[in-house]
């Protein structure tokens, strides 16, 4: 094949991912919107997402938040600029870390259980199942996991911010002698509220983007355990990209002009 | 007879990338008419009722329902279309994070007039025609025998007394008395609903039992159709090799000669 053949094939292969993707995500979003609900299904994934996604999202911020104060710590230290590190710590976490920590565990977490999960209901025919039972699959299977995934990840970042945050006091208090009413005052003094809720309007992004990317991979796999396992890796490898690439786009368009 | 038919599929085609599944695939059933489709393994019989539920996507030829035309529906037509349908999946297909009584009540439930109390009596009921007791409702499915699994999706087909039942292979795996069980049942089960039916089975003692009418798929085309009593008569050798289980005749098997 001449090279300019592979080239527009490749181009139409990727113009078609994002077709389908496309149309996927229309017609999930707007069956979010379209009675009926199966508020037993977004319960169990509002579980699923949000509370049992804790542990790993504290700890994941917890050690962000340490590991954030000793390095500044080392580096500001040779200019006499500790006072910094409280403001550092906090704005770091708030508006990057804290989301793109718990986005990417979540990720690993979550996207590829529901991949897994909806991979196995297609192979094993569920999925067709539930069309046969008056059940449209993108509302009971899909829409919940969107909502869920939307709303729980903020909640999981707010936590994981003072998680986070916390993190950093302990180092700084117990391990590089700061004062801990300082330190406290500090974190407060130039944090805004719009470096907090520009974290979380990510992490619903983010959240979104999780649910979505596993179901989709779950949805489209084909053939037995191996396309489960192809779809699952690709849902969280996907899901991962679009995280990081989202986050660079979005932080241009909350902090641009300032 | 002037009645229009309740399915009739005309000039059917479908294939998976170049394997051509079905080419001109002709068929009607009436109004409460039991007919049994018989033909090799990987003939196309379950695609065939795929297609008319509309889970795959036929590529020529045209699908009637009711004397509508069910091919190529749109989304909101086609959930109305599919609630038509009860479907036994040759695979069970059966919701492995719901306990069985759930997947039996899984449609009825879901009628406003329906409390979860009055539905899980019924999905008690439906199991015990099917020769389970009420304790296998509280199990999961993953806990059961492949024949009782078998059991609970006819179950499940079968509970809101749809207007048109497909079985894909409703005994296999069953031993031979509960076998015959499952056939008086499809039997009493078109009689007592007036539901059509559409029964795949490689059983001929099955076939004979629960077929008004037998028909016979080959190489993607009804090759012979007929009432029940007709088959042993049927003068064509494709039948005769088939009903009687003989490696020799027309019929060749893709098998390799070592
Ligand atoms: N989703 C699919 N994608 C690609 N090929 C498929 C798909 N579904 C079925 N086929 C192919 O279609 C052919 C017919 O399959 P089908 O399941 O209808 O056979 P069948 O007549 O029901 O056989 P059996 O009696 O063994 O159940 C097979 O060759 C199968 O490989
Ligand atoms: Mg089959």
């Amino acid at each position: 094949m001449n090279p300019l053949a592979i080239i527009g094939r490749a181009l139409l292969d990727f113009l078609a991912i994002v077709g389908r993707l496309t149309r996927f995500l229309t017609r999930s979003v707007k069956m979010c919107f379209l009675p009926p609900f199966y508020p037993r299904q977004i319960l169990r994934q509002f579980i699923d997402i949000g509370y049992f996604s804790l542990p790993v999202v504290g700890l994941t911020t917890l050690f962000t938040g340490m590991v954030l104060a000793l390095q500044s710590h080392t580096g500001f230290s040779r200019f006499d600029a500790e006072s910094a590190i409280p403001t550092v710590v906090v704005l770091s976490i708030t508006r990057e870390l804290g989301p793109v920590m718990a986005g990417l565990m979540v990720a690993g977490r979550i996207g590829a259980s529901i991949a897994a999960e909806l991979g196995t209901m297609r192979v094993t025919e569920q999925i067709d199942a539930l069309s046969t039972l008056s059940t449209n699959p993108f509302k009971y299977l899909v829409a919940p996991r969107l909502i869920a995934g939307t709303l729980m990840l903020p909640l999981l970042v707010l936590v994981g911010d003072i998680i986070g945050v916390f993190g950093g006091f302990l180092v700084c208090v117990y391990d590089l002698q700061f004062n801990a009413a300082n330190y406290i005052s500090q974190t407060w003094e130039y944090l805004e509220i719009s470096d907090v809720t520009s974290g979380l309007w990510k992490a619903a992004v983010f959240g979104f983007i999780i649910a979505l990317m596993g179901a989709y991979q779950g949805f489209n796999s084909r053939g037995g355990a191996q396309g489960v396992g192809t779809a699952t890796t690709n849902a969280v490898v996907s899901a991962s990209i679009l995280i990081l690439v989202t986050n660079y786009l979005l932080t241009g368009l909350f902090f641009a002009g300032r | 007879m002037t009645s229009t038919p309740k399915i009739e599929l005309s000039g059917v085609t479908k294939s998976f990338g170049n394997k051509t599944i079905l080419r001109g695939f002709d068929l009607s059933i009436n109004k409460g008419e039991s007919l049994v489709i018989i033909g090799g393994s990987g003939s196309g019989k379950s695609v065939t009722l795929k297609c008319i539920l509309g889970l795959l996507d036929i590529d020529e030829g045209s699908i009637k329902v009711d004397g509508k035309e069910a091919a190529h529906l749109k989304r909101g037509a086609l959930d109305a279309h599919q609630s038509k349908f009860g479907m036994l999946f040759q695979g069970s297909a059966l919701f492995d994070s719901l306990p069985v009584w759930r997947n039996v009540a899984f449609k009825i439930i879901q009628s406003p007039h329906m409390s979860t109390k009055e539905a899980k009596e019924h999905a008690i009921e439906t199991l015990a025609s099917v020769g389970l007791t009420a304790d296998i409702g509280d199990l999961y499915p993953a806990e059961l025998s492949g024949g009782m699994q078998k059991r609970v999706a006819l179950a499940r087909a079968i509970a809101s007394k749809p207007e048109i039942i497909f079985f894909d292979e409703p005994t296999t795996g069953l031993d031979p008395i509960m076998a015959d069980v499952i056939n008086e049942l499809i039997v009493k089960s078109v009689r007592e609903v007036g539901a059509t039916t559409m029964s795949i089975t490689h059983d001929m003692a099955s076939a004979r039992k629960i077929a008004d009418r037998i028909a016979m798929l080959y190489e993607g085309r009804i090759i012979w159709h007929g009432r029940k009593e007709e088959i042993d008569n049927s003068g064509n050798p494709y039948v005769d090799q088939f009903i009687h289980g003989r490696a020799e005749g027309p019929i060749k098997m893709q098998v390799r000669k070592a």
